[in-house]
């Protein structure tokens, strides 16, 4: 038997949930949780959200700068006809 | 492109397919070395001599992890060099004890409470919230500021994890951590991103 699961012991285990690295007894006490309980359904749905907006984070452009230094490097290290 | 093909290229010396990857991957690579080293300037320095790396260890690249996560590699390698002081502090055994629940205990009622340890008021569903309140520039320099304030192990396994995508295994083994290790750093990293988001979108909500 497994114990019970309240609010705050279910916020640590999200990841662990997401990830899929619970036994499924505890897998089972998680969801069944989350049958009877909305709040938590909503906590678990705003760290889905979370991971979804950090994952469209945008990053900078590449310089042309930046890029012609790394293709003179290239050029420097390749075969090369002949 | 299949990574056979692409490393094959590169190997030729084909400047169009070396153009290719560097537009695909240079931003990713400064965004993580970013999150090894405290300025934008010394992560770029790292990124390029990555590339420098990548090209003189073409010839050693065995195919047995992908392309992306052998490049990742390197880089790792170079920041952490060149982050030593930085990594060296975080990781000198305490970064697992030093901190804290993933939602403040006053959140919850206490033991007392006919319904301890449930929530003590109602979370709200985000999903009711205007889309253009969740997905908008400011929600999105909310997340980069919470980013940039973790504590270093953490910020580099969000980073690695939720950014650029790489599954648990690939993280742990390129920092050097357990899986289990590598998953509580990445709770904790959400979890103070969660908090960020939701004094910004509910300050939002309602005001």
């Amino acid at each position: 038997m497994t114990a019970p699961l309240d609010c705050q012991d279910l916020v640590e285990l999200v990841t662990a949930y997401f990830d899929d690295a619970m036994s499924p007894a505890a897998r089972e006490v998680f969801e069944h949780h989350l049958e009877e309980c909305d709040d938590c359904v909503n906590y678990v749905a705003q760290m889905r959200m979370t991971v979804q907006l950090t994952g469209t984070l945008t990053a900078d452009d590449i310089t042309p700068e930046t890029m012609h230094t790394l293709l003179a490097a290239f050029r420097s290290f390749s075969p090369g006809p002949g | 492109m299949v990574d056979d093909e692409v490393v094959e290229a590169l190997r030729r010396g084909d400047e169009w397919m070396f153009r290719q990857v560097v537009l695909q991957y240079h931003p990713a690579l400064v965004r993580t070395a970013r999150s090894f080293v405290r300025s934008t300037s010394i992560a770029e320095e790292v990124a390029q001599d990555t590339w420098l790396a990548a090209i003189r260890g073409l010839p050693l690249f065995e195919g047995r992890s992908s392309f992306k996560t052998w490049l990742f590699r390197i880089l790792i390698n170079q920041a952490r060099t060149c982050g030593a002081r930085e990594t060296r502090s975080a990781a000198a055994g305490s970064f697992l004890e030093e901190d804290d629940a993933s939602v403040l205990a006053s959140r919850f009622n206490d033991m007392g409470a006919r319904w301890p340890r449930h929530w003590c008021a109602h979370l709200t569903d985000w999903g009711t919230l205007p889309e253009t309140t969740v997905v908008s520039a400011e929600t999105e320099s909310v997340v980069r500021g919470a980013i940039e304030r973790l504590p270093a192990r953490q910020r580099q396994v969000i980073t690695l994890r939720d950014i650029e995508g790489f599954d648990a295994r690939e993280v742990s083994l390129a920092l050097d951590l357990s899986e289990g290790n590598q998953r509580v750093l990445l709770h904790r990293a959400r979890s103070r991103v969660r908090a960020a988001l939701e004094l910004h979108l509910e300050g939002v909500a309602t005001a």
